[in-house]
């Protein structure tokens, strides 16, 4: 009997303690692939970050570091300059990289660091249970947020794509979802991109991946992969921000 | 051995590159801003990195991952940066990862001064951040040891796969004396088995964390770690002794006040008060056997310190009741002059007669 269809080697086989219905497994999967697909495992060390996937360490067969909130591309940073021969990328979500961890974001693409940053935006943070993230839309009902966040008190949803492409070492910056078959496809493509830079010494590549949380939000599943198309994707278009040809 | 003419600063960074330190990662901050220039200037030409982070605790973490990836990796700061490395310096310590941290100490609280002090030495010794966690703190008195120690300070780290610091202060760094290099014997370390360098598909992905859910898996890494810290405490304690055989008063005095205590006494002893000298040159773990032993002996200790009096606890604990112990210092950055550690040792003398 022929496989038709298995783990990627990549992917540790153990369980994710992951929530039903929440789309950080779908992503961990795309990464395991394209670390098999394009022959890095051995090479390659993964950054986790604090928040749920925080246990990212356990679930890739490759090298990890756990970083603290927020300082997974300056630990990518340290990684990669010891060994610039290692494939690094970072995994983390929207509190870890756009708020805690702004400042080493920014300047991990100021430098145009030749690392790789996995970006899951679900507009919330789900670890702690259910508090406004920095991509929090306007309106939103979280936890600190119990009559929605109002841009008179709370400020307006951060665009991480939006505002690394307007940074010159930024090489590579796209916007994806996996809410459904398709846009997972494209998803992985542009997960692949980002890894291939990287082997071709062309700098910083960061793919945000808008990512549901239905435990947080309180929805069903379904509803939340609705959510993603209906709520975020008005305020954070998919697409390609920055691509770079010239490096 | 050829001897140069350096600064202490500038002797440090080239006893770390010596010690086959490549990744360096720095902020600037004053006083210790020569260690960064120096490394800019001089990693290149060894194949090393020399590089100006964003802000201090982004070099820590930046360390975390060069030590992860199994390179000898350093940092350097004064004061107010330390308190900013101190998240990085806790995940270093609970992912029990090598490193060298350098704290030229400045006056504090705050924002506090530029000029020299020892007002971190709680900080480097009792509580840096969160957690149970120690660092061996090495505290050097002159340009030379701060060659040696660094050089040591990178081998203690790989051995006991923790980080160490070493503590001047703006004196120690601005001031130039004369050195030699390659005095030290480097010791013989563990492979670095752990480090996340890639599998290379021949080997199960090590992780570098701190994070343990599980209390009981907790508790036991915390106490394993605490188990190597007694060790350390057996046997990387080091010290300099001075006329304690016959000392009626000893002081106890490291770094720049090391120094300028022996000064003090000189005279005391000319004006025939016996005093002596324990100077701690690892502040972590404390030279406490020696100064307990002294204390049978002697009749009053002096902790003198740039600080209002930090050290002076570990002292008392090491005399445990045997003799009296005082203490004497400045702050914020005011250097205690030989006649005023005279004074203070004649005042205590007075009072044991």
């Amino acid at each position: 009997m022929s496989v038709v269809f298995k783990k990627p080697h990549a992917l540790a086989d153990v369980p994710l303690h992951y929530c039903p219905g929440c789309t950080h497994g779908i992503v961990h999967r795309l990464v395991a692939e394209v670390i098999d697909e394009l022959g890095i495992e051995g090479k390659t060390i993964g950054v986790a970050p604090v928040g749920c996937s925080v246990f990212a360490y356990n679930y890739f067969n490759c090298d990890m570091v756990e970083a603290a909130h927020g300082r997974a591309p300056a630990v990518a940073t340290g990684v990669k300059r010891a060994n610039p021969d290692n494939i690094v990328f970072t995994y983390q979500g929207d509190g870890d990289l756009a708020a805690i961890g702004t400042a080493e974001t920014v300047h991990a693409a100021g430098r145009s660091e030749n690392i790789t940053i996995i970006f899951i935006n679900n507009a919330i943070y789900g670890m702690t249970g259910g508090q406004m993230a920095p991509t929090s839309l306007v309106d939103q009902v979280t936890q600190t947020t119990p009559y929605g966040r109002k841009p008179e008190t709370q400020g307006y949803p951060i665009k991480v794509c939006e505002m690394l492409s307007a940074l010159d070492g930024t090489t590579y910056a796209e916007r994806v979802a996996v809410n459904n078959v398709k846009n997972i496809r494209n998803a992985k493509k542009a997960i692949k991109k980002a890894f291939e830079n990287q082997i071709n010494k062309k700098g910083f590549s960061i793919v945000e991946v808008l990512s549901t949380c239905p435990t947080n939000w309180g929805l069903a599943p379904t509803e939340a992969l609705k959510w993603v198309e209906e709520k975020m994707m008005p305020v954070y278009p998919l697409g390609v921000y920055k691509d770079r040809e010239d490096v | 051995m050829e001897k140069v003419l350096m600064k202490g600063n500038e002797a440090i960074a080239e006893a770390a590159i010596r010690a086959g330190c490549r990744h360096f990662y720095g902020y600037p901050i004053t006083p210790q801003t020569e260690v960064s220039a120096y490394m800019a200037k001089n990693m290149p030409k060894v194949g090393g990195l020399f590089m100006q982070a964003e802000s201090e605790i982004a070099a820590i973490n930046m360390v975390y991952g060069s030590a992860s990836a199994g390179v000898r990796a350093m940092t350097s700061s004064s004061s107010p940066g330390i308190s900013l490395k101190a998240e990085g310096i806790s995940y270093i310590a609970g992912a029990d990862l090598p490193c060298v941290i350098l704290n030229i100490v400045r006056g504090g609280p705050g924002l506090g001064g530029i000029q020299p002090a020892q007002s971190d030495y709680f900080q480097a010794t009792k509580g840096l951040a969160h957690g149970d966690f120690k660092l061996v703190v090495l505290a050097p008195s002159s340009i030379q040891e701060c060659v040696d120690l660094t050089m040591e300070a990178f081998d203690i780290a790989d051995q006991y796969r923790m980080p160490v610091m070493i503590m001047g202060d703006g004196m120690l760094g601005q001031m130039m004396e004369p050195v030699t290099f390659g005095s030290y014997e480097g010791r013989k370390l563990p492979e670095k088995t752990w480090a996340t360098n890639g599998t290379g598909l021949k080997r199960a992905h090590n992780v570098i964390n701190s994070l343990y859910i599980d209390p009981d898996t907790l508790e036991k890494t915390v106490l394993d770690r605490d188990k190597m810290y007694q060790k350390i405490k057996e046997t990387e304690v080091k010290y300099e002794t001075e006329n304690i055989e016959d000392a009626d008063i000893i002081m106890v005095a490291y770094g720049t006040i090391g120094r300028i205590v022996k000064n003090a006494m000189k005279k005391a002893r000319e004006e025939g008060i016996k005093v002596g000298l324990i100077r701690p040159v690892t502040l972590w773990p404390f030279p406490e056997k020696v100064i307990n032993e002294a204390a049978d002996k002697a009749k009053a200790f002096i902790s003198v310190e740039m600080s209002t009096g930090q050290m002076v606890e570990d002292v008392k604990l090491a005399v445990n009741g045997k003799a009296k112990v005082d203490f004497y210092g400045r702050t914020g950055g005011v250097i205690p002059s030989p006649d005023e550690i005279l004074a203070k040792i004649k005042e205590v003398a007075g009072g044991i007669e």
